[in-house]
């Protein structure tokens, strides 16, 4: 496939934001469990805004994916009609409730509202920990669906693969808490460790997954030939006109148009950048170190995007069957 | 139900574009707006078409054959790009099968593209809406034309009726018997996309001999071996003709 940035940067984008918000939220339930010290609403407030303006970062590159920006405004809204067949349309629904919720939990926060639901009054903080629990479903409801969307096309093999919902989860989580980690080191260093600690964790989960669907696609069996494709039985076909000279939208959507070498580096670049350089920075900065954790996150922001890059040209659509005079 | 489709004969299909002419003529003439085109007289001429006639060569030389391959939408009886589309735009029409995009709801998400293995649409580059192969759906059943005109205008264009249109739910319709007797096929079955438009694979037309039937005693053929020369000698038919 032809790697659009707009989908590059709105995937990589709200999974930093929807990583911070877990990140956020497994502190002050870890905290509500009396197992981290409590923070100030500060910390969340801040927090919480910092994922909503990553989060309105990826709605606004979605806008570059539509054929005209006006459509976000004149003809998105249909798009919560398909929610019980379209995966896309899911993650248009999700999207909203998803900003909603993250910028209601850090309003409830900022106000210092609460109230006794649970009918303990040693609990603080019981309205944002539902509201948290909520959003926190959400934002993995959000994750599914996002990876959903490509990875329901079957026929996109190296998609069709539930290693890629599990990549997008764990990337995205795993951007989010390396964020937390630098925001903890400005704002509350104690949690340096615990941030750094599990983003480590997940990155090494990501590296698992991601090297997995990087063999799996490696040794993928095309169920689609030429010989499908056209119908003819014959072990030699071979396409002398493709019906245009100047191509189409059939030869600029589907093929990255770079050579394999290029892909292949791009691969590297990205296995690097997205899992051993963060590891590293995330482990030294344990100490609370603020310039190593920020490099940390900017270098795996960074690796995520040609991660994306990689991931959109390395699907081989089998349209591409007809068009091989390219 | 109804399924409304194309049978195309490939047996029969010279490769003259004279359906894709037609049909961008006709498509870009219509209600729903033009299909644009860049560049269309210079170098690297681009546009948005419905219909496309490919060229494929089998085998290798001096075996060759060349295939001549119109493509165009299939109208999936399980059509993948419909479920995907987000907004409702692309749907399959109930009463005729016919898979159609909604120009006034698409977002141009390109979405329902992705999820079409065939390649068989195209986004418009100045409309910027997903476009398709329509069946002519403005025509077939417009009853201002004479009845023979209701039909697409691939297949009226084609000048070796490569092209039939037809129900193929409809065992006795044209496109059916088709099928059935020239063992008519869909492209890419292994996705189970249940392709309405079919195929009719080359054919070739060989006279089997038999060597007994030149050895016989009583061989009709032994009088007039065909694999020997005719007479030289003048015949009644010279005459005639």
């Amino acid at each position: 496939m032809h790697p659009t940035f707009a989908v590059i940067f709105l995937t990589t984008l709200i999974g930093v934001g929807q990583g911070l918000f877990l990140a956020l939220f497994t502190e002050q339930s870890y905290s509500a469990a009396k197992l981290l010290p409590t923070q100030e609403s500060s910390f969340y407030v801040t927090g919480s805004f910092i994922a909503l303006a990553f989060l309105i970062g990826g709605l606004i590159a979605a806008i570059g994916h539509l054929g005209k920006p006006i459509y976000m405004i004149t003809r998105a809204w249909r798009g919560v009609t398909q929610w019980r067949t379209s995966w896309l349309s899911r993650e248009l629904i999700l999207m909203p409730v998803v900003m909603f919720l993250v910028f209601l939990y850090g309003l409830v926060h900022l106000l210092g509202l609460d109230a006794d639901l649970f009918g303990s009054s040693e609990l603080n903080g019981q309205l944002t920990l539902i509201i948290g629990t909520v959003s926190t479903a959400a934002v993995f409801a959000l994750f599914i669906a996002t990876a959903m969307i490509y990875a329901s096309i079957k026929f996109l093999q190296e998609w069709a693969c539930a290693l890629t919902v599990a990549n997008y989860l764990l990337l995205g989580s795993a951007s989010g808490f390396t964020l937390a980690s630098a925001y903890a080191a400005f704002t509350a260093p104690e949690l340096v460790t615990f941030y750094a600690g599990w983003a480590m964790i997940i990155t090494f989960a990501g590296f698992i997954t991601r090297s997995g669907s990087l063999i799996r696609n490696a040794r993928i069996k095309y169920k689609s030939t030429l010989q499908t494709a056209i119908g003819v039985r014959h072990t030699k076909v071979q396409q002398k006109a493709m019906g245009m000279m100047g191509g189409s939208f059939n030869t600029r959507e589907f093929f990255h148009g770079k050579t394999a070498a290029f892909l292949k580096s791009i691969k590297w670049i990205f296995l690097v950048l997205v899992f051993p350089i963060p590891l590293l920075l995330l482990w030294a900065g344990m100490d609370g170190s603020k310039a190593l954790l920020v490099l940390a996150f900017a270098t795996q922001y960074v690796g995520l995007l040609f991660e994306r890059w990689f991931f959109f040209a390395q699907a081989n659509h089998p349209q591409n069957l007809y068009y091989q005079t390219v | 139900m109804t399924q409304l489709a194309l049978v195309i004969d490939l047996n029969v299909c010279v490769g003259c574009h004279a359906c894709v002419t037609s049909c961008k003529q006709w498509n870009t003439s219509g209600q729903a707006g033009p299909l644009f085109d860049d560049n269309p007289f210079t170098k690297d001429p681009t546009g948005t078409f419905f219909n496309r006639v490919q060229t494929y060569e089998i085998g290798e030389f001096p075996n060759t054959e060349t295939l001549h391959f119109p493509k165009s939408c299939l109208h999936c009886e399980d059509a993948p790009c419909v479920p995907v589309c987000p907004t409702g735009a692309s749907h399959k029409r109930s009463e005729d099968g016919i898979v159609l995009v909604d120009y006034d709801k698409c977002i141009g998400c390109k979405y329902c593209s992705w999820a079409c293995p065939y390649g068989m649409r195209e986004f418009d580059e100045h409309q910027k809406v997903m476009k398709k192969c329509t069946l002519c759906v403005d025509r077939i059943y417009d009853e201002s034309l004479p009845e023979r005109d209701r039909k697409p205008a691939c297949v009226l264009a084609c000048p070796t009726s490569a092209r039939l249109f037809g129900d193929v739910h409809d065992p006795d319709s044209e496109v059916s018997v088709a099928i059935r007797e020239s063992g008519g096929y869909q492209l890419m079955p292994e996705w189970g996309t249940k392709p309405a438009n079919h195929y009719l694979p080359r054919r070739k037309t060989k006279m089997r001999i038999h060597e007994d039937e030149l050895v016989r005693v009583d061989n009709p053929l032994k009088k007039e071996d065909i694999r020997h020369e005719t007479s030289k000698n003048v015949s009644l038919d010279d005459w005639l003709m």
